[in-house]
Protein backbone atom coordinates (compact mmCIF):
# COMPACT_ATOMS: atom_id res chain seq x y z
CA UNK A 1 0.00 0.00 0.00
CA UNK A 2 2.43 2.79 1.13
CA UNK A 3 5.04 1.79 -2.26
CA UNK A 4 3.02 2.52 -5.23
CA UNK A 5 1.64 5.08 -2.97
CA UNK A 6 4.94 6.70 -2.63
CA UNK A 7 5.82 6.49 -6.12
CA UNK A 8 2.94 7.92 -7.81
CA UNK A 9 1.73 5.26 -9.18
CA UNK A 10 -1.87 5.39 -8.71
CA UNK A 11 -4.24 8.78 -9.00
CA UNK A 12 -4.60 10.25 -5.73
CA UNK A 13 -8.11 11.18 -4.76
CA UNK A 14 -9.00 14.69 -6.01
CA UNK A 15 -9.45 16.21 -2.26
CA UNK A 16 -5.55 14.71 -2.15
CA UNK A 17 -4.91 18.08 -4.42
CA UNK A 18 -4.20 20.00 -1.03
CA UNK A 19 -3.61 17.64 1.67
CA UNK A 20 -1.62 14.55 1.58
CA UNK A 21 -2.33 11.62 4.17
CA UNK A 22 0.03 11.01 6.93
CA UNK A 23 2.14 7.78 6.83
CA UNK A 24 3.64 8.15 10.13
CA UNK A 25 2.75 10.00 13.69
CA UNK A 26 -1.17 10.24 12.81
CA UNK A 27 -3.22 12.90 14.33
CA UNK A 28 -0.32 14.67 15.58
CA UNK A 29 1.09 18.67 14.51
CA UNK A 30 4.38 16.02 13.72
CA UNK A 31 2.89 14.00 11.33
CA UNK A 32 5.30 12.86 8.30
CA UNK A 33 3.39 12.55 4.83
CA UNK A 34 5.08 12.36 0.89
CA UNK A 35 5.79 16.29 1.47
CA UNK A 36 7.50 16.04 4.28
CA UNK A 37 10.28 13.10 3.45
CA UNK A 38 10.33 14.70 -0.51
CA UNK A 39 11.33 18.22 1.59
CA UNK A 40 13.96 16.31 3.26
CA UNK A 41 15.16 15.09 0.60
CA UNK A 42 15.85 18.14 -1.18
CA UNK A 43 17.49 19.51 2.27
CA UNK A 44 19.95 16.52 1.94
CA UNK A 45 20.66 16.91 -1.74
CA UNK A 46 21.38 21.27 -1.16
CA UNK A 47 23.78 19.59 1.64
CA UNK A 48 25.24 16.70 -0.56
CA UNK A 49 25.64 18.74 -3.50
CA UNK A 50 27.47 21.77 -1.61
CA UNK A 51 29.80 19.00 0.22
CA UNK A 52 30.65 16.64 -2.92
CA UNK A 53 31.56 20.07 -4.61
CA UNK A 54 33.61 21.63 -2.11
CA UNK A 55 35.39 18.09 -1.26
CA UNK A 56 36.21 18.23 -4.58
CA UNK A 57 37.13 22.05 -5.23
CA UNK A 58 40.08 21.11 -1.88
CA UNK A 59 40.95 17.60 -3.01
CA UNK A 60 41.45 18.58 -7.01
CA UNK A 61 44.91 19.14 -8.22
CA UNK A 62 44.04 19.99 -11.94
CA UNK A 63 42.64 24.24 -12.50
CA UNK A 64 39.99 22.79 -14.60
CA UNK A 65 36.63 21.93 -12.42
CA UNK A 66 34.68 18.61 -13.03
CA UNK A 67 31.35 17.34 -12.01
CA UNK A 68 29.45 18.35 -9.46
CA UNK A 69 32.56 21.54 -8.68
CA UNK A 70 31.53 22.70 -12.42
CA UNK A 71 27.81 22.77 -11.56
CA UNK A 72 28.12 24.84 -8.20
CA UNK A 73 30.69 26.64 -9.90
CA UNK A 74 28.73 28.18 -12.29
CA UNK A 75 25.72 28.93 -10.23
CA UNK A 76 27.84 30.65 -7.62
CA UNK A 77 28.92 32.95 -10.66
CA UNK A 78 25.36 33.64 -12.30
CA UNK A 79 24.28 34.50 -8.82
CA UNK A 80 26.89 36.93 -8.10
CA UNK A 81 27.20 38.31 -10.98
CA UNK A 82 23.92 38.37 -12.76
CA UNK A 83 21.71 38.75 -9.94
CA UNK A 84 23.84 40.69 -7.20
CA UNK A 85 25.55 42.98 -8.91
CA UNK A 86 22.61 43.99 -11.30
CA UNK A 87 20.12 44.24 -8.03
CA UNK A 88 22.02 44.86 -4.57
CA UNK A 89 25.59 46.13 -6.07
CA UNK A 90 29.12 45.07 -4.54
CA UNK A 91 27.63 46.21 -1.04
CA UNK A 92 25.43 42.74 -1.02
CA UNK A 93 28.61 39.65 -2.05
CA UNK A 94 28.04 38.52 1.41
CA UNK A 95 24.49 37.21 0.75
CA UNK A 96 25.44 35.12 -2.24
CA UNK A 97 26.04 31.82 -0.03
CA UNK A 98 21.97 32.37 1.30
CA UNK A 99 20.68 33.36 -2.35
CA UNK A 100 22.71 30.65 -4.09
CA UNK A 101 21.79 27.63 -1.23
CA UNK A 102 18.07 29.22 -1.23
CA UNK A 103 18.13 29.06 -5.31
CA UNK A 104 19.12 25.40 -5.07
CA UNK A 105 16.83 24.63 -2.65
CA UNK A 106 14.02 25.96 -4.34
CA UNK A 107 14.96 24.15 -7.60
CA UNK A 108 15.32 20.84 -6.32
CA UNK A 109 11.87 21.14 -4.51
CA UNK A 110 10.51 21.82 -7.85
CA UNK A 111 12.16 19.41 -10.10
CA UNK A 112 10.79 16.57 -8.36
CA UNK A 113 7.74 17.29 -10.40
CA UNK A 114 9.11 16.50 -13.51
CA UNK A 115 11.04 13.40 -12.20
CA UNK A 116 9.20 9.70 -12.82
CA UNK A 117 8.35 8.22 -9.80
CA UNK A 118 8.58 10.99 -7.39
CA UNK A 119 6.09 13.87 -9.88
CA UNK A 120 5.02 15.75 -7.19
CA UNK A 121 6.54 19.07 -6.77
CA UNK A 122 7.29 20.34 -3.05
CA UNK A 123 6.56 23.76 -3.35
CA UNK A 124 2.78 23.22 -4.88
CA UNK A 125 1.89 23.01 -1.22
CA UNK A 126 1.81 25.94 0.41
CA UNK A 127 3.10 25.76 3.45
CA UNK A 128 6.69 25.66 1.79
CA UNK A 129 6.78 28.76 -0.07
CA UNK A 130 5.05 30.67 2.82
CA UNK A 131 7.70 29.52 4.98
CA UNK A 132 10.40 30.48 2.43
CA UNK A 133 8.73 34.02 2.40
CA UNK A 134 8.22 35.15 6.15
CA UNK A 135 11.96 33.91 6.30
CA UNK A 136 12.88 36.47 3.28
CA UNK A 137 10.43 39.04 4.87
CA UNK A 138 12.36 38.62 8.28
CA UNK A 139 15.39 39.47 6.28
CA UNK A 140 14.42 42.18 4.47
CA UNK A 141 12.91 44.47 7.35
CA UNK A 142 15.78 43.48 9.59
CA UNK A 143 18.33 45.16 6.92
CA UNK A 144 16.07 47.59 6.82
CA UNK A 145 15.77 48.45 10.57
CA UNK A 146 19.71 48.04 11.02
CA UNK A 147 20.99 49.59 8.06
CA UNK A 148 18.70 52.71 8.52
CA UNK A 149 17.64 53.01 11.89
CA UNK A 150 13.72 51.99 13.02
CA UNK A 151 12.58 55.59 12.05
CA UNK A 152 14.12 56.22 8.80
CA UNK A 153 13.31 52.23 7.05
CA UNK A 154 9.43 53.98 7.74
CA UNK A 155 10.15 56.95 5.84
CA UNK A 156 12.10 55.13 3.31
CA UNK A 157 8.74 52.73 3.27
CA UNK A 158 6.28 54.83 3.80
CA UNK A 159 7.00 57.91 2.40
CA UNK A 160 8.30 57.56 -1.28
CA UNK A 161 10.46 61.00 -2.31
CA UNK A 162 8.71 63.67 -4.37
CA UNK A 163 5.36 62.99 -3.04
CA UNK A 164 3.29 66.32 -2.93
CA UNK A 165 2.23 66.52 1.17
CA UNK A 166 -1.88 66.25 -0.31
CA UNK A 167 -0.84 63.16 -1.50
CA UNK A 168 0.41 61.60 1.66
CA UNK A 169 -2.72 60.46 3.17
CA UNK A 170 -3.42 58.13 0.34
CA UNK A 171 0.52 56.90 -0.56
CA UNK A 172 1.48 55.93 2.91
CA UNK A 173 -1.64 53.08 3.45
CA UNK A 174 -0.92 51.84 0.32
CA UNK A 175 3.08 51.65 0.34
CA UNK A 176 2.60 50.18 4.66
CA UNK A 177 0.09 47.86 2.54
CA UNK A 178 2.19 47.05 -0.92
CA UNK A 179 5.75 46.62 1.00
CA UNK A 180 5.03 44.87 4.18
CA UNK A 181 1.95 42.70 3.23
CA UNK A 182 1.85 42.02 -0.66
CA UNK A 183 5.15 41.67 -0.79
CA UNK A 184 6.00 38.31 1.24
CA UNK A 185 2.22 37.35 0.30
CA UNK A 186 2.80 37.55 -3.38
CA UNK A 187 6.17 36.01 -3.63
CA UNK A 188 4.70 32.97 -1.71
CA UNK A 189 1.42 32.71 -3.93
CA UNK A 190 3.54 33.25 -6.99
CA UNK A 191 5.84 29.64 -6.61
CA UNK A 192 2.77 27.96 -5.11
CA UNK A 193 0.73 28.67 -8.00
CA UNK A 194 2.73 28.68 -10.51
CA UNK A 195 4.03 24.99 -9.37
CA UNK A 196 0.40 23.85 -8.64
CA UNK A 197 -0.88 25.47 -12.50
CA UNK A 198 1.91 23.15 -13.77
CA UNK A 199 1.52 19.82 -11.79
CA UNK A 200 -2.00 20.12 -12.50
CA UNK A 201 -1.60 20.85 -16.30
CA UNK A 202 0.50 17.34 -16.40
CA UNK A 203 -2.03 15.58 -14.19
CA UNK A 204 -4.63 16.00 -17.02
CA UNK A 205 -2.93 15.21 -19.45
CA UNK A 206 -1.22 12.49 -17.94
CA UNK A 207 -4.85 11.27 -16.98
CA UNK A 208 -6.18 11.85 -20.65
CA UNK A 209 -3.60 9.15 -22.04
CA UNK A 210 -4.13 6.80 -19.42
CA UNK A 211 -8.06 7.40 -19.96
CA UNK A 212 -7.06 6.66 -23.76
CA UNK A 213 -4.68 3.99 -23.46
CA UNK A 214 -7.77 0.89 -24.27
CA UNK A 215 -8.44 -1.40 -27.53
CA UNK A 216 -11.13 0.62 -28.32
CA UNK A 217 -10.99 3.07 -31.96
CA UNK A 218 -10.36 6.20 -29.49
CA UNK A 219 -6.57 4.94 -28.77
CA UNK A 220 -5.60 6.54 -32.25
CA UNK A 221 -5.88 9.89 -30.86
CA UNK A 222 -3.69 8.81 -28.19
CA UNK A 223 -0.34 10.02 -29.81
CA UNK A 224 -1.60 13.67 -29.34
CA UNK A 225 -2.42 14.12 -25.88
CA UNK A 226 0.93 11.97 -25.16
CA UNK A 227 3.11 14.22 -27.54
CA UNK A 228 1.68 17.29 -25.97
CA UNK A 229 2.86 16.00 -22.41
CA UNK A 230 5.79 15.27 -23.49
CA UNK A 231 6.05 18.81 -24.59
CA UNK A 232 4.46 20.09 -21.22
CA UNK A 233 7.17 18.35 -19.28
CA UNK A 234 10.19 19.68 -20.40
CA UNK A 235 8.19 23.56 -20.19
CA UNK A 236 7.81 22.61 -16.51
CA UNK A 237 11.56 21.54 -16.41
CA UNK A 238 12.05 25.25 -17.60
CA UNK A 239 9.50 26.46 -15.07
CA UNK A 240 10.86 25.07 -12.36
CA UNK A 241 14.44 26.68 -12.97
CA UNK A 242 12.72 29.85 -13.89
CA UNK A 243 10.67 30.34 -10.92
CA UNK A 244 13.78 29.35 -8.42
CA UNK A 245 15.57 32.26 -10.33
CA UNK A 246 12.65 34.90 -9.52
CA UNK A 247 12.43 33.32 -6.27
CA UNK A 248 16.02 34.65 -5.81
CA UNK A 249 15.88 37.71 -7.61
CA UNK A 250 13.08 38.99 -6.20
CA UNK A 251 14.70 38.65 -2.40
CA UNK A 252 17.97 39.90 -3.72
CA UNK A 253 15.98 43.44 -4.71
CA UNK A 254 14.19 43.18 -1.84
CA UNK A 255 17.45 43.11 -0.19
CA UNK A 256 18.69 45.47 -1.92
CA UNK A 257 15.42 47.85 -1.35
CA UNK A 258 15.99 47.41 2.25
CA UNK A 259 20.10 48.45 2.50
CA UNK A 260 19.43 51.86 1.34
CA UNK A 261 17.51 54.61 1.50
CA UNK A 262 15.23 55.26 -1.68
CA UNK A 263 16.27 58.87 -3.63
CA UNK B 1 -37.52 18.08 -12.46
CA UNK B 2 -37.13 16.64 -8.77
CA UNK B 3 -33.59 15.70 -9.48
CA UNK B 4 -33.14 19.51 -10.35
CA UNK B 5 -34.73 20.35 -7.23
CA UNK B 6 -32.67 18.28 -4.69
CA UNK B 7 -29.39 20.15 -6.25
CA UNK B 8 -27.74 22.37 -4.56
CA UNK B 9 -28.27 25.42 -6.53
CA UNK B 10 -25.33 27.52 -4.67
CA UNK B 11 -22.48 25.06 -5.37
CA UNK B 12 -22.99 25.15 -9.15
CA UNK B 13 -23.36 29.02 -9.03
CA UNK B 14 -19.65 28.98 -7.76
CA UNK B 15 -18.55 26.65 -10.23
CA UNK B 16 -19.40 29.29 -12.77
CA UNK B 17 -18.35 31.79 -10.91
CA UNK B 18 -15.12 30.39 -10.35
CA UNK B 19 -14.57 29.71 -14.23
CA UNK B 20 -15.80 33.78 -14.77
CA UNK B 21 -13.32 35.11 -11.77
CA UNK B 22 -10.29 33.10 -13.58
CA UNK B 23 -11.11 34.19 -17.14
CA UNK B 24 -12.06 38.51 -15.95
CA UNK B 25 -8.42 37.36 -13.95
CA UNK B 26 -6.63 36.25 -16.71
CA UNK B 27 -6.88 39.22 -19.41
CA UNK B 28 -5.10 42.36 -17.62
CA UNK B 29 -2.17 40.30 -16.55
CA UNK B 30 -2.36 38.95 -20.09
CA UNK B 31 -2.24 41.66 -22.24
CA UNK B 32 0.51 43.00 -19.52
CA UNK B 33 2.74 40.30 -20.15
CA UNK B 34 2.49 40.85 -24.14
CA UNK B 35 3.32 44.26 -23.48
CA UNK B 36 6.36 43.91 -21.16
CA UNK B 37 7.87 40.88 -23.67
CA UNK B 38 7.27 42.90 -27.03
CA UNK B 39 8.77 46.01 -25.04
CA UNK B 40 11.93 43.69 -24.14
CA UNK B 41 12.00 42.08 -27.59
CA UNK B 42 12.36 45.87 -29.45
CA UNK B 43 14.79 46.79 -27.08
CA UNK B 44 16.75 43.58 -27.59
CA UNK B 45 16.76 44.04 -31.10
CA UNK B 46 17.70 47.65 -31.21
CA UNK B 47 20.65 46.88 -28.75
CA UNK B 48 21.47 43.36 -28.97
CA UNK B 49 24.54 43.93 -26.13
CA UNK B 50 22.26 44.83 -23.34
CA UNK B 51 20.33 41.74 -24.06
CA UNK B 52 21.15 40.50 -20.84
CA UNK B 53 20.37 43.11 -18.94
CA UNK B 54 17.09 43.06 -20.60
CA UNK B 55 16.32 39.85 -20.41
CA UNK B 56 17.07 39.84 -16.23
CA UNK B 57 14.38 42.97 -16.13
CA UNK B 58 12.10 41.37 -17.98
CA UNK B 59 11.68 38.27 -16.25
CA UNK B 60 11.19 40.57 -12.88
CA UNK B 61 8.38 42.41 -15.23
CA UNK B 62 6.89 38.74 -15.86
CA UNK B 63 6.77 37.69 -12.25
CA UNK B 64 5.31 40.95 -11.04
CA UNK B 65 2.64 40.91 -13.73
CA UNK B 66 1.80 37.82 -13.81
CA UNK B 67 0.89 37.28 -9.80
CA UNK B 68 -2.71 39.15 -10.66
CA UNK B 69 -2.73 36.23 -12.83
CA UNK B 70 -1.89 33.35 -10.13
CA UNK B 71 -4.24 35.34 -7.20
CA UNK B 72 -7.03 34.63 -9.81
CA UNK B 73 -5.93 30.74 -9.84
CA UNK B 74 -5.77 30.43 -5.99
CA UNK B 75 -9.14 31.63 -5.95
CA UNK B 76 -10.37 29.63 -8.68
CA UNK B 77 -9.02 26.49 -6.84
CA UNK B 78 -10.48 27.66 -3.60
CA UNK B 79 -14.10 28.24 -4.93
CA UNK B 80 -13.64 25.02 -6.92
CA UNK B 81 -12.32 22.04 -4.15
CA UNK B 82 -13.62 23.77 -0.91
Amino acid sequence: MTLPFLAALHFPPIDELVNWKALALKGTPLAINKTVLLTWLGVFLTIGLYWLAGRRAKASEDLVPRGSQNVVEATVEFIRNDVILQTIGPAGLGWTAFLVTMFFFIFFLNIFECIPVIQFPVTARMAVPAFLAIVVWFIFNTIGIKNQGFRGYMRSVLKPPGVPKSLLILVVPIEFLSTLLVRPFTLAVRLFANMLAGHLLLVTFAVLCAALFTKSVMAVILPLPFAMLVLFWAFEAFIALLQAFIFTILTAVYIGGAMEPQH
Amino acid sequence: MELLAQADPTKGLSAVGAGIGYGAAAIGPGIGIGIVVGQAITAMARQPEAAGMVRTTMFLGIAFTEALALIGFVVFILLKFT
